[in-house]
């Protein structure tokens, strides 16, 4: 169809070497499809080589590892199953022919492809928010980092970003970022938080108390000032509602800013053949077989939602990757008809979004707030399940019987007191 | 001298807040907590506090310039800057095979988590 670039032809073509598209090319394989992996990164595992800290795999092996030990055994099994893939490979663009006709353009060091394929399953992970996204104004210098930039300067290339850090956001990937560079000697000057609260999981929350770094609840950077590099951050106090409050300014000193202010999922090469966005999400609308509103694109991972979990991302990469295949070999995802998931009290974000309510399926959601001794209930279909507590850092996953939904019009997930 | 200390426990996702008083050294009360093995943590963490530590070492003609490696087992938490010292003068040399044993300190093994 491009006359000029070498055509390739596969069953899917799985975008993202992260471990959700790892995942989701390693079952398609074992499903017997003929299957494509691309990356643009030169090595697998997505995020995963530059998360050196454990807290990994709990679920999915059962055991306890680092993001590169993760990584290396998805990895392994990948090449194990002789599952073709490249690296260095970067998607320029997707195409929507036909149900069953979809390219996937990239390009490589050995130059241009299309690769044709039946399905396509979209894995490529997200972007972190940036300072301008958060309303920091000032000057344009350097040394101010995303905290994945930090992390990959780190613990990829070995490379110090700086020695005086402020931390923006407290969520656990702020506050592992503060322990690295605390380890590695640097200054770690405060971290801090527009909440009343801070966003990450207790244990690490402790790492503050280990490096006695200051933590400013319901407080914002707002300005960065310097010449030709950091010089100092001002920071001001925010009300409930957070607006900021006048007089409550202050400047803290530091070489290093470091941006830690949430994922959002990347979908431009979706949005641009038209898959429908949730905006709550940020991710694509789903059906119980994580299809987006274009018939054979799939989506996995943190392309579908922020996930906390590396467990589930495999766990989504295995379901998108079934969906294929029986989007194959029925030349679609059917349903007698789709029950429709609805956020009820307390429920900032959801997926999927549309269920048959003929095959078991799992919910992943987040609350809005922090609540402790709550109930998750859906009363359409008779459901409970008890909670000790309930934050927005930790995605909530639950298990729905396909018995328990079959006869259902909607459901509505809450998460209210018992 | 009495100190108490203020710990939320991490054991398990409960999250109890626990408070351990230590005098001169000796623990002489453990409230808050609502199992044994929290009031275990709890009781470590305040008379000997230990952490795995995770950091990466240089390595030579690998497929990235560095390895990530972790301690075999936790290290006792005064001892943190001293080891991280000893990892940031060590240099590898590739290849280097995830779970190999790269060096030892103190007689801690050094395990890589990546290959080089
Ligand atoms: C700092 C940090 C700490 C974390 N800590 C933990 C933890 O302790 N425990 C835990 O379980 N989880 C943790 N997580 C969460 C978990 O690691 C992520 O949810 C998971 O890695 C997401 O996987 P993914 O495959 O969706 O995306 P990614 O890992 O981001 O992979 C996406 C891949 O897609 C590729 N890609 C993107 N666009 C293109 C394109 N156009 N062409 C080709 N390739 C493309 C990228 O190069 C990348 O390799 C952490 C996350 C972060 C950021
Ligand atoms: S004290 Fe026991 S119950 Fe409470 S958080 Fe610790 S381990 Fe869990």
């Amino acid at each position: 169809m491009f006359p000029g670039i070498p055509m390739l032809n596969y069953d899917v073509v799985v975008i993202g070497g992260g471990p959700a598209g790892m995942a989701a090319a390693v079952r398609a394989k074992e499903l017997g499809l003929n299957v494509l992996l691309l990356d643009e990164n030169d090595y697998l595992g997505g995020i995963l080589p530059q998360c050196i800290h454990p807290g990994f795999g709990l679920h999915y092996f059962r055991e306890e590892l680092t993001g590169p030990e993760f990584a290396a055994r998805l990895a392994k099994r990948l090449v194990e199953l002789g599952v073709e893939y490249r690296t260095a490979a970067r998607v320029m663009e997707i195409r929507n022919y036909s149900d069953l006709e979809k390219v996937v353009i990239f390009t490589s060091p050995s130059g241009a492809y299309q690769a044709w394929a039946k399905a396509v399953i979209y894995a490529a992970g997200a972007r972190e928010r940036h300072a301008f996204e958060i309303g920091i104004v000032g000057d344009r210098v350097a040394g101010i980092y995303t905290a994945g930039e930090a992390q990959t300067l780190m613990d990829i290339y070995g490379v110090m970003p700086g020695r005086e850090v402020v931390i923006v956001g407290s969520g656990d990937v702020g506050l592992i970022m503060a322990r690295r560079f605390a380890l590695e000697g640097a200054k770690v000057k405060a971290v801090i938080e527009l909440m009343p609260y801070p966003g990450g999981l207790a244990r690490n929350v402790m790492i503050l108390r280990d490096f006695e770094i200051p933590l400013y609840l319901s407080h914002k950077v707002v300005e960065v000032r310097g010449r030709g590099r950091v010089e100092r951050v001002k920071v001001v106090k925010v009300d409930e509602n957070l607006n900021e409050i006048p007089g409550s300014e202050f400047w803290i000193e530091a070489d290093t800013l470091i941006i830690s202010a949430g994922l959002v999922p990347s979908v431009k090469k979706l949005t641009a053949i038209g898959v429908e966005i949730d905006p709550s999400t940020g991710g694509p609308v789903v059906n119980d077989r994580l299809e987006t509103s274009v018939p054979g694109v799939f989506v996995a991972g943190n392309a579908l939602l922020i996930n906390d979990l590396v467990d589930y991302v495999a766990e989504q990469g295995e379901l998108a990757a079934e969906g294929a295949k029986e989007f194959i070999e029925n030349g679609g995802i059917g349903s007698r008809k789709w029950i429709g998931v609805e956020k009820g009290e307390n429920v900032r974000l959801l997926a999927p979004h549309r269920l048959s309510g003929e095959r078991d399926v799992y919910l992943y959601l987040r609350v809005a707030r922090p609540m402790e001794d709550v109930e998750l209930r859906i009363p359409e279909a008779g459901k409970r399940v008890k909670l000790s507590l309930a934050t927005p850092a930790e995605m909530l996953r639950v298990k729905l019987k396909a018995e328990e939904i079959r006869d259902a019009e909607k459901l509505t997930v809450e998460v209210v007191r018992e | 001298m009495t100190k108490t200390y203020r710990f939320t426990c991490i054991v398990c996702p409960l999250g109890c807040s626990i408070e351990v008083r230590v005098e001169d050294g000796k623990v002489i009360g453990v409230t808050g907590h609502t199992c044994p093995r929290g009031q275990e943590w709890a009781v470590e963490e305040a008379t000997n506090p230990k952490r795995v530590i995770m950091s990466v070492v240089r390595v030579k003609d690998g497929a990235l310039p560095t390895v990530s490696v972790k301690t075999a087992e936790p290290v006792p938490k005064e001892l943190i800057p001293e080891l991280m010292k000893f990892l940031a003068e060590l240099k590898l040399e590739a290849p280097v095979e995830i779970g190999e044993v790269v060096a030892e300190w103190n007689g801690i093994k050094i395990v890589a988590t990546r290959g080089a």
